[in-house]
């Protein structure tokens, strides 16, 4: 495996779009190709070497290849952007859309993620050792087949909507997730320390394990209680109740599972 | 500016050309006997045909705004920057402005009518169709749940009914007499539907049969160029075409006051189903063509539906929320005060569905089964069935009894047990292609000087890189899709716009309306009316209301006088 190393020289006050920070795109160039790659900085074109000093080497391929980011990029969006394959690894947090659409590969974020990581993803994995923003593993706005596959861990908290829209693969936040979390989700599996009110909202389809006791919509109902359940392949230990829902919706065959013991 | 084009094969059906090797004259924006010292432009081996004619697509509007709003996903879908003639433009189902004319313009087409007008929505619907470039462009406008039309028509005051049509095709700068499931939508205002020409439409004493009838005697009587354009009753249900078919009598007591239909059955395929439930959904395009066959006072568009994700708008508010409510999607209703309720919903045609597999072979056996190619055109009610991207894909599948073949055994079952595709054999000729892209929407809309090539004509042309001794469509129906995906020349009023499909030139089109003469007294009498019902119900003031021609891109007004007095 051979390794790029961006070091963070500045970040502009706007965002900046630099989904070019993939293993795919920086499989076969070299040092100077990828300090000239083109990034935005609001509406303003620019180089990627102009935010970053860029060192070390990329393979050939984007599995051969690791991508360290330094410190803490809060502005830069769009990092990882339908990557395939390879490893990026943030020393510290990383703005918007964060591995949205991945394929295959792997993120891992030292920090935190803002809103949007890992949006309409198919595959790979993200990991986040702080907290996510909101729309955590989401669909793209308006649409309703979100993120398929791969999965997603989050350390700390979540924020809204979590798992919006999830059509499969895993999405695991281990602290709290704010409200909304699995809002019209429809299949795949989403795992929660804790739940705000209102979790699994118009779910028609998939799991949610809620592993800590949480308030419910009225339109969940109690199907039964089940120790140490196997769920979409993965055990949980524990007492759970396991409810039926969201019945608001159309044959919803939503399944959710809160820890009561 | 002067043009020749040389030696492509012309297919101009209107005045009897098919596949000749000829020249076709332009000057100053004509088609001419002849010119002399003009530029010239190399055809040999290629397709020559008048510029494309779209009929009934929803391409500007109050609804369609709604379904860009709502599905910025389908934006993503497809996405270009700003090229060197053209803007970044996005959609595809629910293409943006720019997009539209540059779109209709690489397939060769110059002239489009956007489906459905809502008087109330007029001034909005011109301002996107004055951000549509590249084509000609005019609006149907929306009557058949309109509250004076209802009122006139039930009091029997037919002139009074004719004056009031009239204005509003003047005031919304509107081309021709659109209906929309005609009563159901106000209806719908109640939470109610019609389900047959006799429902009564709730507070107006009046049924769908009486609003049907009395809008095509107003057409006639004010003889406005285009005829009565239809959505009937029951899009979409089950069993639906009974109704289609007794909405098709209707036509028999009608007397034609020009050269053509007294009604176009628009987007058939929504109206052409057997079966009483959805397990035994069924074609019934045999029923629908033969009643075609049989009448010159009726002419039919497809709306074909092509596999895929597309957005379905209508102004059939009650359809819109049973579709919605069967796939679970998101939806907009759209209500128009006394005018219309449009709905918006997403769709899916998936190739695994038994009915969107009996549904695709509808629109084709529509198409093939209906004789006389002048009667049919080419639409997808876009995007209803599919956005009209997908024409020449349903081209080669018209052209190549093989392509269709081999979709149907792709299909659910159902396709092939419950519909009659797979016994057809006919194949259309590039003339008949001609026919249901241009001549025969030219000639339903009463265009004189479009949907053909003939000296005086507009000098909208097509090229396209096709070979007709080189290629059999019927066994390379690929080349087919190839070169009518994108012309090797568009040609718009006498100037070349695409060339090798790409955007050369942007210009603007004109906008088409009607303008029909009705007596002063009587305009004078339904004013009267007018002005009660804007003080009393609309939610904005009359003068507020028509749309001026500053709205327009150069506004070209159609003439009428029938000594409606
Ligand atoms: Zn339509």
């Amino acid at each position: 495996m051979k390794e790029v190393v961006l070091e963070p020289v500045s970040q502009p006050d706007c965002g900046l779009v630099a989904e070019v920070i993939s293993c795919d795109v920086f499989a076969g160039r070299s040092i100077r190709e990828i300090e000239e790659l083109e990034v935005y900085a609001g509406n303003r074109r620019a180089r990627l070497g102009e935010f970053f000093s860029v060192s070390g080497s990329a393979a050939d391929s984007a599995e051969e290849t690791r991508i360290v980011i330094t410190g803490s990029v809060e502005k830069t969006k769009w990092i990882g952007r339908g990557m395939s394959a390879g490893e990026i690894v943030v020393e510290g947090s990383t703005g918007m859309y964060t591995g949205a659409w991945m394929k295959g590969g792997r993120i891992t974020v030292k920090g935190d993620v803002d809103s949007f990581a890992g949006m309409m993803m198919s595959g790979g994995e993200i990991e986040v050792h702080g907290r996510a923003g909101d729309y955590l593993g989401c669909a793209y706005r308006g649409e309703w087949r979100g993120m398929r596959g791969g999965s997603i861990v989050v350390h700390g908290d979540a924020g809204t909507e979590a798992g919006h829209c999830l059509s499969g693969g895993r999405v695991t936040v281990m602290g709290r997730a704010e409200s909304f979390a699995g809002v019209r989700m429809r299949s795949g599996l989403l795992v929660l320390g804790s739940a705000e009110p209102r979790v699994g909202a118009q779910m028609t389809g998939g799991s949610i394990v809620v592993l800590s006791p949480a308030e419910l919509l009225p339109s969940f109902e109690l199907v039964e209680r089940v120790s140490s359940p196997e769920v979409e392949g993965v055990r949980f230990e524990g007492v759970f109740e396991v409810y039926a829902g969201d019945l608001a919706e159309r044959n919803a065959k939503g399944r959710l599972y809160v820890k009561v013991e | 500016m002067k043009l020749v084009l040389k030696n492509g094969y012309v297919y101009d059906p209107a005045n009897g050309i098919e596949g000749e090797k000829m020249d076709i004259f332009i000057e100053d924006g004509r088609i001419v006997e002849e010119v002399k010292g003009a530029k010239e432009i190399d055809c040999s081996g290629m397709v020559v045909m008048p510029g494309g004619v779209e009929i009934h697509s929803h391409i500007a509007g109050g609804k369609v705004n709604t379904a860009r709003l709502m599905r910025p996903e389908d934006h993503l879908r497809n996405v270009a920057p700003r090229g060197r003639n053209t803007r970044s433009v996005c959609g595809y189902s629910t293409p943006s402005t720019f997009l539209t004319g540059y779109a209709y313009s690489r397939l060769g087409y110059t002239t489009a009518f956007t489906a459905a007008l809502p008087p109330l929505m007029a001034r909005h619907t011109h301002e996107e169709l004055h951000d549509i470039p590249m084509l000609d462009k005019g609006a149907l406008t929306v009557m058949g749940n309109n509250w004076l039309i209802m009122r006139y028509l039930s009091e029997g005051r037919i002139e009074h009914a004719c004056a009031y049509a009239a204005w509003l095709l003047r005031a919304t700068r509107g081309y021709a007499i659109k209906a929309v499931n005609p009563g159901g939508s106000e209806a719908w205002g109640w939470g109610r539907d019609v389900r047959s020409l006799d429902d009564r439409v709730p507070h107006f004493d009046i049924t769908p049969r009486e609003i049907i009838a009395g809008l095509m005697e107003i057409n006639e009587r004010l003889s406005l160029p285009h005829s009565v354009h239809l959505h009937p009753n029951n899009l979409g249900r089950v069993g639906n075409f009974s109704t289609t078919l007794e909405t098709l009598e209707l036509t028999k007591e009608v007397k034609p006051s020009r050269e053509r239909q007294v009604l176009q059955l628009t987007h058939a395929q929504f109206h052409s189903y057997g079966g009483d439930s959805w397990k035994n959904f069924s074609s019934a395009a045999e029923e629908i063509a033969k009643a075609v066959n049989s009448s010159d006072r009726l002419v039919l568009d497809m709306g074909q539906v092509v596999f895929g994700d597309t957005t379905t708008m209508t102004a059939d508010g009650p359809m819109e929320y049973y579709l919605s409510s069967l796939t679970g999607l998101k939806w907009a209703n759209k209500d128009i005060e006394l005018e219309t309720a449009p709905g918006v919903t997403p769709f899916v045609y998936s190739e695994k569905s038994p009915v969107a597999g009996v549904q695709w072979a509808i629109g084709l056996e529509l198409a093939l089964l209906v004789e006389d190619p002048m009667r049919v055109m080419l639409t997808t009610d876009h995007p209803n069935g599919a956005p009209f991207f997908t024409y020449p894909k349903i081209i080669s599948w018209l052209m190549s009894a093989k392509s269709r073949e081999q979709v149907l055994q792709g299909l659910h079952s159902a396709a092939q047990k419950n519909t009659v595709l797979g016994s057809i054999d006919r194949e259309y000729s590039l003339q008949e292609i001609c026919c249901i892209t241009r001549a025969a929407p030219a000639k339903s809309l009463g265009l004189d000087s479009k949907g053909h090539l003939g000296v005086g004509a507009d000098a909208d042309v097509a090229v396209y890189a096709l070979d007709p001794e080189k290629v059999d469509p019927a066994r390379e129906p690929e080349a087919v899709e190839r070169a009518f995906s994108a012309t090797a020349y568009t040609i718009k009023g006498g100037e070349v716009v695409v060339r090798d499909g790409e955007i050369v030139r942007v210009v603007t089109g004109r906008t088409l309306y009607v303008e029909a003469k009705v007596g002063e007294e009587l305009e004078r009498e339904i004013m009267r009316d007018v002005d009660y019902y804007f003080k009393r119900f609309y939610s904005v003031n009359l003068a507020n209301y028509p749309v001026q021609d500053v709205y327009l891109t150069s506004p070209h007004a159609v003439k009428v006088d029938a000594g409606v007095r």
